[in-house]
Protein backbone atom coordinates (compact mmCIF):
# COMPACT_ATOMS: atom_id res chain seq x y z
CA UNK A 1 0.00 0.00 0.00
CA UNK A 2 2.92 2.17 0.28
CA UNK A 3 3.23 2.33 -3.37
CA UNK A 4 -0.03 3.84 -3.65
CA UNK A 5 0.55 6.48 -0.73
CA UNK A 6 3.89 7.67 -2.83
CA UNK A 7 1.64 7.99 -6.16
CA UNK A 8 -0.78 9.95 -4.75
CA UNK A 9 1.44 12.03 -3.13
CA UNK A 10 3.59 12.36 -5.96
CA UNK A 11 0.86 12.91 -8.18
CA UNK A 12 0.35 16.64 -9.19
CA UNK A 13 -2.03 18.73 -7.66
CA UNK A 14 -3.37 16.29 -5.24
CA UNK A 15 -0.35 16.40 -3.05
CA UNK A 16 -2.01 15.37 0.20
CA UNK A 17 -3.86 18.54 1.08
CA UNK A 18 -4.74 19.27 4.65
CA UNK A 19 -8.19 19.83 4.40
CA UNK A 20 -9.39 17.19 2.12
CA UNK A 21 -13.33 18.34 2.14
CA UNK A 22 -14.54 21.67 2.51
CA UNK A 23 -18.05 23.31 2.27
CA UNK A 24 -18.33 26.68 2.18
CA UNK A 25 -21.85 28.14 2.28
CA UNK A 26 -23.53 25.37 0.81
CA UNK A 27 -27.21 25.47 0.14
CA UNK A 28 -29.02 22.61 -1.53
CA UNK A 29 -33.21 22.47 -2.35
CA UNK A 30 -35.23 19.73 -4.50
CA UNK A 31 -37.19 21.72 -6.26
CA UNK A 32 -38.77 24.41 -4.38
CA UNK A 33 -38.18 22.59 -0.75
CA UNK A 34 -35.00 23.78 0.96
CA UNK A 35 -33.17 20.80 2.72
CA UNK A 36 -29.76 22.22 3.05
CA UNK A 37 -28.98 25.60 4.44
CA UNK A 38 -25.49 27.77 4.43
CA UNK A 39 -23.39 24.44 5.32
CA UNK A 40 -19.72 25.59 5.88
CA UNK A 41 -17.09 22.82 7.40
CA UNK A 42 -13.82 21.50 7.02
CA UNK A 43 -12.02 18.11 6.77
CA UNK A 44 -9.13 17.40 7.53
CA UNK A 45 -7.00 14.81 5.51
CA UNK A 46 -6.80 11.22 7.45
CA UNK A 47 -9.53 11.51 9.77
CA UNK A 48 -13.20 10.19 10.39
CA UNK A 49 -15.77 13.06 10.56
CA UNK A 50 -19.21 11.75 12.28
CA UNK A 51 -22.72 13.34 10.73
CA UNK A 52 -24.71 13.34 13.45
CA UNK A 53 -28.63 14.24 13.43
CA UNK A 54 -32.05 13.85 13.57
CA UNK A 55 -34.15 11.95 11.15
CA UNK A 56 -34.65 14.21 7.97
CA UNK A 57 -32.27 16.80 8.69
CA UNK A 58 -30.57 16.47 5.85
CA UNK A 59 -27.23 14.68 6.25
CA UNK A 60 -27.85 12.02 4.14
CA UNK A 61 -28.28 14.92 1.65
CA UNK A 62 -25.34 16.76 2.46
CA UNK A 63 -23.20 13.40 2.07
CA UNK A 64 -24.87 12.75 -0.84
CA UNK A 65 -24.06 16.33 -2.04
CA UNK A 66 -20.27 15.67 -2.52
CA UNK A 67 -20.49 12.89 -4.85
CA UNK A 68 -23.28 14.68 -6.72
CA UNK A 69 -25.51 11.47 -6.05
CA UNK A 70 -28.29 13.89 -6.02
CA UNK A 71 -27.73 14.75 -9.37
CA UNK A 72 -29.93 12.42 -10.17
CA UNK A 73 -33.05 13.80 -8.41
CA UNK A 74 -35.20 15.95 -10.93
CA UNK A 75 -35.57 19.91 -9.84
CA UNK A 76 -32.16 19.49 -7.57
CA UNK A 77 -30.65 22.52 -6.91
CA UNK A 78 -27.69 24.53 -4.91
CA UNK A 79 -25.93 27.42 -4.38
CA UNK A 80 -22.07 28.11 -1.98
CA UNK A 81 -19.40 25.71 -2.83
CA UNK A 82 -18.15 22.16 -2.28
CA UNK A 83 -14.40 21.21 -2.59
CA UNK A 84 -13.03 17.57 -2.56
CA UNK A 85 -9.46 17.05 -3.03
CA UNK A 86 -8.70 20.26 -4.54
CA UNK A 87 -12.03 19.90 -7.09
CA UNK A 88 -14.75 22.10 -6.89
CA UNK A 89 -17.35 19.71 -6.93
CA UNK A 90 -19.94 21.71 -8.79
CA UNK A 91 -17.77 23.30 -11.25
CA UNK A 92 -19.64 22.93 -14.30
CA UNK A 93 -15.77 22.03 -16.32
CA UNK A 94 -15.60 18.99 -13.24
CA UNK A 95 -16.10 15.60 -14.21
CA UNK A 96 -18.24 13.55 -12.78
CA UNK A 97 -16.71 10.42 -13.43
CA UNK A 98 -13.10 11.80 -11.89
CA UNK A 99 -15.51 13.14 -9.12
CA UNK A 100 -16.37 9.86 -8.17
CA UNK A 101 -13.66 7.90 -8.34
CA UNK A 102 -11.67 10.66 -5.99
CA UNK A 103 -14.93 10.01 -3.95
CA UNK A 104 -15.78 6.85 -3.01
CA UNK A 105 -19.00 5.79 -1.48
CA UNK A 106 -20.68 3.38 0.79
CA UNK A 107 -24.39 2.98 1.50
CA UNK A 108 -26.80 2.30 3.62
CA UNK A 109 -27.78 -1.24 2.84
CA UNK A 110 -24.90 -3.77 1.29
CA UNK A 111 -25.52 -3.37 -2.34
CA UNK A 112 -23.28 -5.77 -4.27
CA UNK A 113 -23.20 -6.31 -8.01
CA UNK A 114 -24.63 -9.67 -8.62
CA UNK A 115 -21.08 -10.79 -10.12
CA UNK A 116 -18.53 -12.53 -8.68
CA UNK A 117 -16.83 -11.31 -5.52
CA UNK A 118 -14.20 -11.01 -7.57
CA UNK A 119 -15.63 -8.44 -9.91
CA UNK A 120 -17.28 -6.68 -8.01
CA UNK A 121 -13.96 -5.34 -6.21
CA UNK A 122 -12.55 -5.26 -9.97
CA UNK A 123 -15.70 -2.96 -11.57
CA UNK A 124 -13.82 0.39 -10.47
CA UNK A 125 -10.59 -0.19 -11.66
CA UNK A 126 -11.60 -2.18 -15.29
CA UNK A 127 -14.33 0.73 -15.43
CA UNK A 128 -11.68 3.25 -14.99
CA UNK A 129 -8.82 2.17 -16.45
CA UNK A 130 -6.74 2.39 -13.69
CA UNK A 131 -4.28 -0.36 -14.08
CA UNK A 132 -3.20 -2.82 -16.64
CA UNK A 133 -5.07 -5.45 -16.67
CA UNK A 134 -3.16 -8.07 -15.47
CA UNK A 135 -2.16 -6.11 -12.19
CA UNK A 136 -6.30 -6.51 -11.20
CA UNK A 137 -5.96 -9.39 -8.93
CA UNK A 138 -3.38 -7.33 -7.25
CA UNK A 139 -5.52 -4.53 -6.71
CA UNK A 140 -8.34 -6.81 -5.71
CA UNK A 141 -6.47 -8.42 -2.99
CA UNK A 142 -4.87 -5.43 -1.73
CA UNK A 143 -8.28 -3.74 -1.36
CA UNK A 144 -10.00 -7.07 0.17
CA UNK A 145 -6.98 -7.26 3.01
CA UNK A 146 -7.95 -3.34 3.28
CA UNK A 147 -11.03 -4.00 4.11
CA UNK A 148 -10.75 -7.05 6.19
CA UNK A 149 -12.66 -9.51 4.19
CA UNK A 150 -9.80 -11.14 2.23
CA UNK A 151 -9.23 -13.82 4.62
CA UNK A 152 -13.26 -14.95 4.51
CA UNK A 153 -12.96 -14.77 0.76
CA UNK A 154 -9.70 -15.65 -0.51
CA UNK A 155 -10.97 -18.99 -1.79
CA UNK A 156 -14.27 -18.20 -3.27
CA UNK A 157 -13.29 -15.05 -4.95
CA UNK A 158 -15.03 -16.33 -7.66
CA UNK A 159 -18.34 -17.25 -6.29
CA UNK A 160 -21.27 -14.85 -6.14
CA UNK A 161 -20.92 -11.90 -3.76
CA UNK A 162 -24.51 -11.86 -3.11
CA UNK A 163 -23.87 -15.37 -1.19
CA UNK A 164 -21.76 -13.60 1.53
CA UNK A 165 -23.48 -12.00 5.04
CA UNK A 166 -24.79 -9.09 4.99
CA UNK A 167 -21.95 -7.84 7.27
CA UNK A 168 -19.33 -9.47 4.45
CA UNK A 169 -21.82 -7.92 1.79
CA UNK A 170 -20.89 -4.51 3.31
CA UNK A 171 -17.53 -4.86 3.57
CA UNK A 172 -17.18 -6.15 -0.20
CA UNK A 173 -18.70 -2.75 -0.97
CA UNK A 174 -15.81 -1.09 0.96
CA UNK A 175 -13.28 -2.77 -1.01
CA UNK A 176 -15.19 -2.09 -4.15
CA UNK A 177 -15.17 1.68 -3.39
CA UNK A 178 -11.08 1.37 -2.63
CA UNK A 179 -10.76 -0.17 -6.02
CA UNK A 180 -10.96 3.28 -7.25
CA UNK A 181 -8.08 4.29 -4.85
CA UNK A 182 -10.53 7.24 -3.75
CA UNK A 183 -9.25 10.25 -1.60
CA UNK A 184 -12.77 10.41 0.35
CA UNK A 185 -14.79 7.76 1.61
CA UNK A 186 -18.41 8.70 2.23
CA UNK A 187 -20.42 6.60 4.36
CA UNK A 188 -24.12 6.42 4.72
CA UNK A 189 -25.25 5.15 7.62
CA UNK A 190 -23.33 1.86 6.79
CA UNK A 191 -24.27 -0.09 9.78
CA UNK A 192 -27.47 0.29 9.63
CA UNK A 193 -28.78 -3.19 8.23
CA UNK A 194 -26.11 -5.29 10.33
CA UNK A 195 -26.15 -6.89 13.31
CA UNK A 196 -23.52 -5.67 16.33
CA UNK A 197 -20.93 -8.01 15.28
CA UNK A 198 -20.61 -7.08 11.88
CA UNK A 199 -21.30 -3.55 13.21
CA UNK A 200 -18.10 -3.89 14.78
CA UNK A 201 -15.90 -5.08 12.48
CA UNK A 202 -17.43 -2.10 10.09
CA UNK A 203 -16.04 0.31 13.10
CA UNK A 204 -12.66 -1.74 13.40
CA UNK A 205 -12.51 -1.42 9.72
CA UNK A 206 -12.81 2.65 9.57
CA UNK A 207 -10.46 3.16 12.24
CA UNK A 208 -7.76 1.05 9.56
CA UNK A 209 -9.19 3.09 6.74
CA UNK A 210 -8.03 6.14 8.40
CA UNK A 211 -4.83 5.80 8.11
CA UNK A 212 -5.31 6.40 4.14
CA UNK A 213 -8.15 7.92 3.71
CA UNK A 214 -10.58 10.51 4.67
CA UNK A 215 -13.33 9.33 6.14
CA UNK A 216 -16.91 11.02 6.27
CA UNK A 217 -19.92 8.84 8.10
CA UNK A 218 -23.66 9.42 8.38
CA UNK A 219 -25.03 7.62 11.48
CA UNK A 220 -28.09 7.34 13.55
CA UNK A 221 -26.05 5.69 16.46
CA UNK A 222 -24.52 8.41 18.71
CA UNK A 223 -22.12 5.91 20.59
CA UNK A 224 -20.87 4.72 16.75
CA UNK A 225 -19.95 8.10 16.26
CA UNK A 226 -18.02 8.38 19.45
CA UNK A 227 -16.17 5.36 18.97
CA UNK A 228 -14.89 5.96 15.50
CA UNK A 229 -15.27 9.71 14.67
CA UNK A 230 -12.28 12.50 15.56
CA UNK A 231 -14.92 14.86 14.29
CA UNK A 232 -18.25 15.67 14.60
CA UNK A 233 -21.13 17.38 13.15
CA UNK A 234 -24.39 17.92 14.22
CA UNK A 235 -26.78 18.79 11.97
CA UNK A 236 -30.83 19.83 12.59
CA UNK A 237 -33.60 21.06 10.21
CA UNK A 238 -30.77 21.46 7.48
CA UNK A 239 -28.06 23.29 9.45
CA UNK A 240 -24.82 22.76 10.90
CA UNK A 241 -25.74 23.42 14.67
CA UNK A 242 -22.07 22.54 15.59
CA UNK A 243 -18.81 20.90 14.74
CA UNK A 244 -16.28 20.45 16.93
CA UNK A 245 -13.75 17.42 18.05
CA UNK A 246 -16.02 14.38 18.93
CA UNK A 247 -15.11 14.37 22.53
CA UNK A 248 -16.07 17.83 22.72
CA UNK A 249 -19.49 17.21 20.87
CA UNK A 250 -19.89 14.35 23.61
CA UNK A 251 -18.66 15.60 26.73
CA UNK A 252 -19.51 19.70 26.55
CA UNK A 253 -21.67 20.25 23.62
CA UNK A 254 -21.76 24.44 23.46
CA UNK A 255 -25.16 24.28 21.28
CA UNK A 256 -28.36 23.65 23.76
CA UNK A 257 -29.75 21.41 21.05
CA UNK A 258 -26.65 19.34 20.29
CA UNK A 259 -26.79 18.96 24.32
CA UNK A 260 -30.89 17.72 23.84
CA UNK A 261 -30.03 15.71 20.82
CA UNK A 262 -27.02 13.69 22.45
CA UNK A 263 -28.74 12.84 25.64
CA UNK A 264 -31.71 11.60 23.72
CA UNK A 265 -33.89 14.15 24.51
CA UNK A 266 -35.59 14.32 20.93
CA UNK A 267 -34.87 12.92 16.94
CA UNK B 1 -59.16 -9.91 13.00
CA UNK B 2 -56.07 -9.99 16.20
CA UNK B 3 -58.67 -9.67 19.10
CA UNK B 4 -60.43 -12.33 17.95
CA UNK B 5 -57.74 -14.95 17.37
CA UNK B 6 -58.11 -16.14 21.06
CA UNK B 7 -61.88 -17.29 20.60
CA UNK B 8 -60.69 -20.00 18.06
CA UNK B 9 -60.90 -21.96 21.31
CA UNK B 10 -64.03 -21.03 22.32
CA UNK B 11 -67.42 -21.91 20.94
CA UNK B 12 -69.19 -18.93 19.51
CA UNK B 13 -65.64 -17.90 17.91
CA UNK B 14 -65.30 -21.18 16.05
CA UNK B 15 -68.69 -21.71 14.84
CA UNK B 16 -68.31 -18.61 12.99
CA UNK B 17 -64.63 -19.83 11.45
CA UNK B 18 -66.16 -23.19 11.02
CA UNK B 19 -68.82 -21.80 8.22
CA UNK B 20 -65.37 -19.63 7.06
CA UNK B 21 -63.42 -22.77 6.92
CA UNK B 22 -65.97 -24.34 4.72
CA UNK B 23 -66.00 -21.50 2.25
CA UNK B 24 -61.95 -21.72 2.36
CA UNK B 25 -62.39 -25.25 1.09
CA UNK B 26 -64.67 -24.61 -1.82
CA UNK B 27 -62.25 -22.06 -2.72
CA UNK B 28 -59.32 -24.14 -2.56
CA UNK B 29 -60.88 -27.08 -4.46
CA UNK B 30 -62.11 -24.73 -7.38
CA UNK B 31 -58.86 -23.13 -7.80
CA UNK B 32 -57.28 -26.75 -7.59
CA UNK B 33 -59.63 -27.65 -10.82
CA UNK B 34 -58.56 -24.70 -12.14
CA UNK B 35 -55.12 -25.78 -12.10
CA UNK B 36 -55.42 -29.22 -13.03
CA UNK B 37 -57.58 -28.39 -16.27
CA UNK B 38 -54.62 -26.61 -18.12
CA UNK B 39 -52.22 -29.71 -17.99
CA UNK B 40 -55.09 -31.98 -18.80
CA UNK B 41 -56.37 -29.21 -21.86
CA UNK B 42 -52.62 -29.64 -22.98
CA UNK B 43 -52.45 -33.36 -22.65
CA UNK B 44 -56.34 -33.55 -24.35
CA UNK B 45 -54.40 -31.50 -27.03
CA UNK B 46 -51.42 -33.38 -27.83
CA UNK B 47 -53.70 -36.82 -28.04
CA UNK B 48 -55.89 -35.34 -30.88
CA UNK B 49 -52.84 -34.04 -32.82
CA UNK B 50 -51.50 -37.31 -32.28
CA UNK B 51 -54.57 -39.34 -33.15
CA UNK B 52 -55.40 -37.02 -36.26
CA UNK B 53 -51.75 -37.81 -37.77
CA UNK B 54 -51.68 -41.49 -36.90
CA UNK B 55 -52.19 -41.70 -40.42
CA UNK B 56 -49.38 -39.81 -41.67
CA UNK B 57 -47.10 -41.22 -38.67
CA UNK B 58 -47.65 -44.78 -39.51
CA UNK B 59 -46.89 -44.35 -43.68
CA UNK B 60 -43.87 -41.62 -43.21
CA UNK B 61 -42.86 -41.84 -39.61
CA UNK B 62 -39.35 -39.75 -39.19
CA UNK B 63 -38.91 -39.34 -43.03
CA UNK B 64 -41.58 -37.28 -43.09
CA UNK B 65 -38.71 -34.77 -40.78
CA UNK B 66 -36.46 -34.93 -43.07
CA UNK B 67 -38.50 -34.73 -46.09
CA UNK B 68 -38.87 -32.03 -48.68
CA UNK B 69 -40.83 -32.86 -50.88
CA UNK B 70 -44.77 -31.60 -50.53
CA UNK B 71 -46.94 -32.95 -53.46
CA UNK B 72 -50.69 -33.65 -52.13
CA UNK B 73 -51.46 -35.01 -55.43
CA UNK B 74 -48.99 -37.85 -55.48
CA UNK B 75 -49.79 -37.99 -51.47
CA UNK B 76 -45.74 -37.18 -50.59
CA UNK B 77 -45.37 -35.07 -47.59
CA UNK B 78 -42.34 -34.07 -45.75
CA UNK B 79 -41.94 -31.44 -43.28
CA UNK B 80 -38.43 -30.11 -43.27
CA UNK B 81 -38.99 -26.84 -45.51
CA UNK B 82 -41.22 -26.02 -42.88
CA UNK B 83 -39.39 -26.69 -40.27
CA UNK B 84 -37.07 -24.40 -41.40
CA UNK B 85 -38.94 -21.91 -42.66
CA UNK B 86 -40.49 -21.26 -39.07
CA UNK B 87 -36.99 -21.57 -37.51
CA UNK B 88 -35.47 -19.18 -39.95
CA UNK B 89 -38.18 -16.57 -39.48
CA UNK B 90 -38.36 -16.48 -36.15
CA UNK B 91 -34.61 -16.07 -35.98
CA UNK B 92 -34.68 -13.00 -38.49
CA UNK B 93 -37.32 -11.86 -36.06
CA UNK B 94 -35.44 -12.05 -33.08
CA UNK B 95 -31.73 -10.64 -34.21
CA UNK B 96 -34.02 -7.11 -35.84
CA UNK B 97 -36.49 -6.74 -32.73
CA UNK B 98 -33.95 -7.98 -29.52
CA UNK B 99 -31.63 -5.17 -30.39
CA UNK B 100 -34.39 -2.79 -31.01
CA UNK B 101 -36.18 -3.58 -27.80
CA UNK B 102 -33.88 -3.93 -25.59
CA UNK B 103 -32.32 -0.70 -26.87
CA UNK B 104 -35.89 1.22 -26.51
CA UNK B 105 -36.24 -0.69 -23.06
CA UNK B 106 -32.88 0.62 -21.35
CA UNK B 107 -33.52 4.03 -23.17
CA UNK B 108 -37.63 4.45 -21.86
CA UNK B 109 -35.69 3.44 -18.27
CA UNK B 110 -32.60 4.77 -17.62
CA UNK B 111 -32.45 7.72 -20.29
CA UNK B 112 -35.71 9.21 -21.60
CA UNK B 113 -37.32 12.26 -19.77
CA UNK B 114 -40.07 11.24 -17.23
CA UNK B 115 -42.81 12.55 -19.62
CA UNK B 116 -41.82 11.07 -22.54
CA UNK B 117 -41.78 7.30 -21.01
CA UNK B 118 -45.53 6.58 -20.23
CA UNK B 119 -46.81 7.77 -23.61
CA UNK B 120 -43.93 5.56 -25.94
CA UNK B 121 -44.53 2.66 -23.71
CA UNK B 122 -47.75 2.66 -24.61
CA UNK B 123 -47.70 3.38 -27.99
CA UNK B 124 -45.16 0.32 -28.42
CA UNK B 125 -47.93 -1.57 -26.53
CA UNK B 126 -50.74 -0.40 -28.49
CA UNK B 127 -48.58 -2.60 -31.50
CA UNK B 128 -49.63 -5.92 -29.89
CA UNK B 129 -53.08 -5.28 -30.00
CA UNK B 130 -52.92 -4.78 -33.58
CA UNK B 131 -54.76 -7.91 -35.61
CA UNK B 132 -52.19 -9.77 -37.46
CA UNK B 133 -54.09 -9.76 -40.38
CA UNK B 134 -53.58 -6.22 -40.53
CA UNK B 135 -49.30 -6.25 -40.12
CA UNK B 136 -50.43 -8.85 -42.74
CA UNK B 137 -52.33 -6.19 -45.28
CA UNK B 138 -49.83 -3.71 -44.41
CA UNK B 139 -47.03 -5.88 -45.30
CA UNK B 140 -48.44 -5.92 -48.73
CA UNK B 141 -48.93 -2.77 -49.45
CA UNK B 142 -46.85 -0.66 -47.70
CA UNK B 143 -43.58 -2.79 -46.40
CA UNK B 144 -43.09 -4.87 -49.72
CA UNK B 145 -42.88 -2.21 -52.07
CA UNK B 146 -39.89 -0.48 -50.05
CA UNK B 147 -38.45 -3.59 -49.23
CA UNK B 148 -38.18 -4.76 -53.08
CA UNK B 149 -37.33 -1.17 -54.56
CA UNK B 150 -34.79 0.14 -51.55
CA UNK B 151 -34.02 -1.80 -48.95
CA UNK B 152 -33.30 -5.82 -50.62
CA UNK B 153 -31.34 -4.04 -53.58
CA UNK B 154 -28.76 -1.91 -51.32
CA UNK B 155 -28.98 -5.37 -49.24
CA UNK B 156 -27.79 -7.20 -52.13
CA UNK B 157 -25.37 -4.66 -53.48
CA UNK B 158 -23.14 -4.18 -49.65
CA UNK B 159 -23.64 -7.70 -47.82
CA UNK B 160 -23.99 -9.46 -51.46
CA UNK B 161 -21.11 -11.52 -50.56
CA UNK B 162 -22.79 -13.25 -47.93
CA UNK B 163 -25.07 -16.21 -49.65
CA UNK B 164 -28.14 -14.89 -47.54
CA UNK B 165 -28.27 -11.80 -49.40
CA UNK B 166 -27.82 -13.13 -52.99
CA UNK B 167 -30.03 -13.90 -55.66
CA UNK B 168 -33.61 -12.87 -57.32
CA UNK B 169 -36.07 -10.00 -55.62
CA UNK B 170 -39.24 -11.26 -55.37
CA UNK B 171 -40.99 -9.20 -52.69
CA UNK B 172 -42.14 -11.93 -50.72
CA UNK B 173 -39.52 -13.55 -49.12
CA UNK B 174 -38.20 -14.47 -45.36
CA UNK B 175 -36.22 -11.65 -44.75
CA UNK B 176 -39.88 -9.81 -45.39
CA UNK B 177 -41.74 -12.45 -43.08
CA UNK B 178 -38.82 -11.78 -40.78
CA UNK B 179 -39.05 -8.44 -40.89
CA UNK B 180 -42.73 -8.30 -39.90
CA UNK B 181 -42.52 -10.87 -37.08
CA UNK B 182 -39.73 -8.79 -35.65
CA UNK B 183 -42.10 -5.98 -35.78
CA UNK B 184 -45.14 -7.84 -34.28
CA UNK B 185 -42.83 -9.33 -31.42
CA UNK B 186 -41.03 -5.76 -30.41
CA UNK B 187 -44.38 -5.11 -28.63
CA UNK B 188 -43.50 -8.02 -26.18
CA UNK B 189 -39.68 -7.94 -26.11
CA UNK B 190 -39.91 -4.67 -24.94
CA UNK B 191 -42.63 -3.92 -22.67
CA UNK B 192 -41.74 -7.53 -20.55
CA UNK B 193 -37.70 -5.86 -20.59
CA UNK B 194 -39.09 -2.73 -19.55
CA UNK B 195 -40.51 -3.88 -16.26
CA UNK B 196 -37.77 -6.10 -15.72
CA UNK B 197 -35.08 -3.05 -16.05
CA UNK B 198 -37.85 -0.86 -13.73
CA UNK B 199 -37.34 -3.67 -11.12
CA UNK B 200 -33.62 -3.01 -10.95
CA UNK B 201 -33.27 -1.35 -7.07
CA UNK B 202 -31.63 2.28 -7.47
CA UNK B 203 -29.00 0.98 -5.47
CA UNK B 204 -27.40 -0.74 -8.16
CA UNK B 205 -27.63 2.26 -10.10
CA UNK B 206 -26.56 4.29 -7.69
CA UNK B 207 -23.47 1.70 -6.80
CA UNK B 208 -22.03 1.89 -10.44
CA UNK B 209 -22.83 5.50 -10.40
CA UNK B 210 -20.65 6.10 -7.60
CA UNK B 211 -17.53 4.40 -8.40
CA UNK B 212 -17.33 6.83 -11.36
CA UNK B 213 -19.12 4.68 -13.97
CA UNK B 214 -21.19 7.37 -16.81
CA UNK B 215 -24.76 6.84 -16.97
CA UNK B 216 -24.16 4.25 -20.14
CA UNK B 217 -21.97 2.16 -18.46
CA UNK B 218 -24.55 1.62 -15.39
CA UNK B 219 -26.66 0.72 -17.38
CA UNK B 220 -24.69 -1.45 -19.01
CA UNK B 221 -22.57 -3.08 -16.52
CA UNK B 222 -24.86 -2.97 -13.89
CA UNK B 223 -28.34 -2.49 -14.56
CA UNK B 224 -28.70 -4.77 -17.53
CA UNK B 225 -26.40 -7.78 -16.14
CA UNK B 226 -28.81 -7.60 -13.13
CA UNK B 227 -31.67 -7.94 -15.19
CA UNK B 228 -30.39 -10.28 -17.49
CA UNK B 229 -32.59 -13.51 -16.70
CA UNK B 230 -35.61 -11.27 -16.91
CA UNK B 231 -34.40 -10.10 -20.66
CA UNK B 232 -34.18 -13.72 -21.49
CA UNK B 233 -37.33 -14.63 -20.65
CA UNK B 234 -38.46 -11.61 -22.41
CA UNK B 235 -36.74 -12.75 -25.55
CA UNK B 236 -38.09 -16.48 -25.08
CA UNK B 237 -42.15 -14.57 -24.85
CA UNK B 238 -41.00 -13.03 -28.15
CA UNK B 239 -39.42 -16.44 -30.01
CA UNK B 240 -42.67 -17.96 -28.83
CA UNK B 241 -44.16 -15.38 -30.03
CA UNK B 242 -42.56 -15.92 -33.62
CA UNK B 243 -42.75 -19.30 -33.86
CA UNK B 244 -46.81 -19.61 -33.95
CA UNK B 245 -47.42 -16.77 -35.86
CA UNK B 246 -49.15 -17.72 -38.98
CA UNK B 247 -51.11 -15.15 -40.95
CA UNK B 248 -49.30 -12.54 -41.65
CA UNK B 249 -45.92 -14.43 -42.34
CA UNK B 250 -48.41 -16.61 -44.23
CA UNK B 251 -49.46 -13.49 -46.49
CA UNK B 252 -45.85 -11.97 -46.83
CA UNK B 253 -43.48 -15.18 -46.84
CA UNK B 254 -44.44 -16.31 -50.48
CA UNK B 255 -45.47 -19.88 -49.51
CA UNK B 256 -42.91 -21.87 -51.65
CA UNK B 257 -42.09 -25.29 -50.31
CA UNK B 258 -38.57 -25.37 -50.32
CA UNK B 259 -35.61 -24.59 -48.65
CA UNK B 260 -33.19 -21.44 -50.18
CA UNK B 261 -30.07 -20.26 -48.48
CA UNK B 262 -31.22 -16.66 -49.56
CA UNK B 263 -33.66 -14.66 -46.98
CA UNK B 264 -34.63 -12.94 -50.48
CA UNK B 265 -35.95 -16.31 -51.70
CA UNK B 266 -40.22 -17.00 -50.56
CA UNK B 267 -40.49 -19.87 -47.84
CA UNK B 268 -42.78 -21.43 -46.14
CA UNK B 269 -43.58 -21.63 -42.73
CA UNK B 270 -45.61 -25.04 -40.36
CA UNK B 271 -48.25 -22.78 -39.41
CA UNK B 272 -48.58 -20.72 -42.73
CA UNK B 273 -49.11 -24.48 -44.47
CA UNK B 274 -51.78 -25.62 -41.87
CA UNK B 275 -53.40 -21.63 -42.49
CA UNK B 276 -53.54 -22.36 -46.25
CA UNK B 277 -54.54 -26.13 -46.66
CA UNK B 278 -56.36 -27.46 -43.94
CA UNK B 279 -59.59 -26.26 -45.45
CA UNK B 280 -59.03 -27.43 -48.93
CA UNK B 281 -56.86 -30.91 -47.99
CA UNK B 282 -59.20 -33.70 -50.03
CA UNK B 283 -57.49 -37.06 -49.04
CA UNK B 284 -57.56 -38.54 -44.92
CA UNK B 285 -53.83 -38.51 -45.72
CA UNK B 286 -53.27 -34.98 -46.15
CA UNK B 287 -55.32 -34.06 -43.31
CA UNK B 288 -53.26 -36.32 -41.60
CA UNK B 289 -50.51 -34.84 -43.06
CA UNK B 290 -51.03 -31.21 -41.43
CA UNK B 291 -51.88 -32.96 -38.26
CA UNK B 292 -48.38 -34.28 -38.12
CA UNK B 293 -47.12 -30.76 -39.25
CA UNK B 294 -49.18 -29.00 -36.51
CA UNK B 295 -47.91 -31.92 -33.84
CA UNK B 296 -43.91 -31.00 -35.28
CA UNK B 297 -44.55 -27.09 -34.28
CA UNK B 298 -45.56 -27.92 -31.02
CA UNK B 299 -42.70 -30.18 -30.70
CA UNK B 300 -40.57 -27.93 -32.05
CA UNK B 301 -42.02 -24.95 -29.92
CA UNK B 302 -41.74 -27.18 -26.55
CA UNK B 303 -37.72 -28.10 -27.75
CA UNK B 304 -37.27 -24.33 -28.41
CA UNK B 305 -38.49 -23.34 -24.76
CA UNK B 306 -36.91 -25.97 -23.55
CA UNK B 307 -33.61 -24.90 -24.76
CA UNK B 308 -34.55 -21.17 -23.09
CA UNK B 309 -35.27 -22.74 -19.93
CA UNK B 310 -32.08 -24.00 -19.78
CA UNK B 311 -30.79 -20.64 -20.97
CA UNK B 312 -32.36 -18.63 -18.43
CA UNK B 313 -31.28 -21.07 -15.69
CA UNK B 314 -27.88 -21.18 -16.66
CA UNK B 315 -28.03 -17.20 -17.02
CA UNK B 316 -29.35 -16.47 -13.63
CA UNK B 317 -27.25 -19.19 -11.93
CA UNK B 318 -24.02 -18.12 -13.52
CA UNK B 319 -25.11 -14.06 -12.79
CA UNK B 320 -22.01 -15.09 -10.49
CA UNK B 321 -20.00 -15.96 -13.78
CA UNK B 322 -20.49 -12.88 -15.88
CA UNK B 323 -16.91 -11.64 -15.60
CA UNK B 324 -16.91 -9.59 -19.01
CA UNK B 325 -19.23 -7.18 -17.55
CA UNK B 326 -16.61 -4.45 -18.06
Amino acid sequence: MTATQADREAAPGTSAPEVALEARAFSFSYGPRQTLFDISIRMQARSVTAIIGPSGCGKSTFLRSVNRMNDLIPGAGYQGEIRVAGMSVFDPSTDLVTLRRQVGMVFQRPNPFPKTIFDNVAYGPRLNALVPRREIPEVVEQCLRQAALWDEVKDRLDQPATGLSGGQQQRLCIARALGNRPEVLLMDEPCSALDPIATQKIEELIFELKQQYTIVIVTHNMQQAARVSNMTGFFDAGRLIEFDATTQIFTAPKHERTEAYITGRFG
Amino acid sequence: MTAGEPAITEEPGAAVLQGRAVGDTVFKAALTIAVLAVPALLGFLVWELWVGSRLAIERYGFDFITGTTWDPVAEEFGALPLIVGTLTSAAVALVIAVPLSLGVAIYLTEFSPKWLRQPVAFVIELLAAIPSVVYGLWGIFVLIPVLKDHVFPFLRDTLGFLPLFQGPIYGNSMLAAGIILAIMVMPYIMSVSREVLMAVPASQREAALGLGATRWEAAWTAVVPYARSGIVGAVILGLGRALGETMAVTMLIGNRHEIAASLFAPGYTMAAVIANEFTEAASDIHYAALSYVALSLFVVTVIVNGLARILIWRVSRGQAGGGQGV
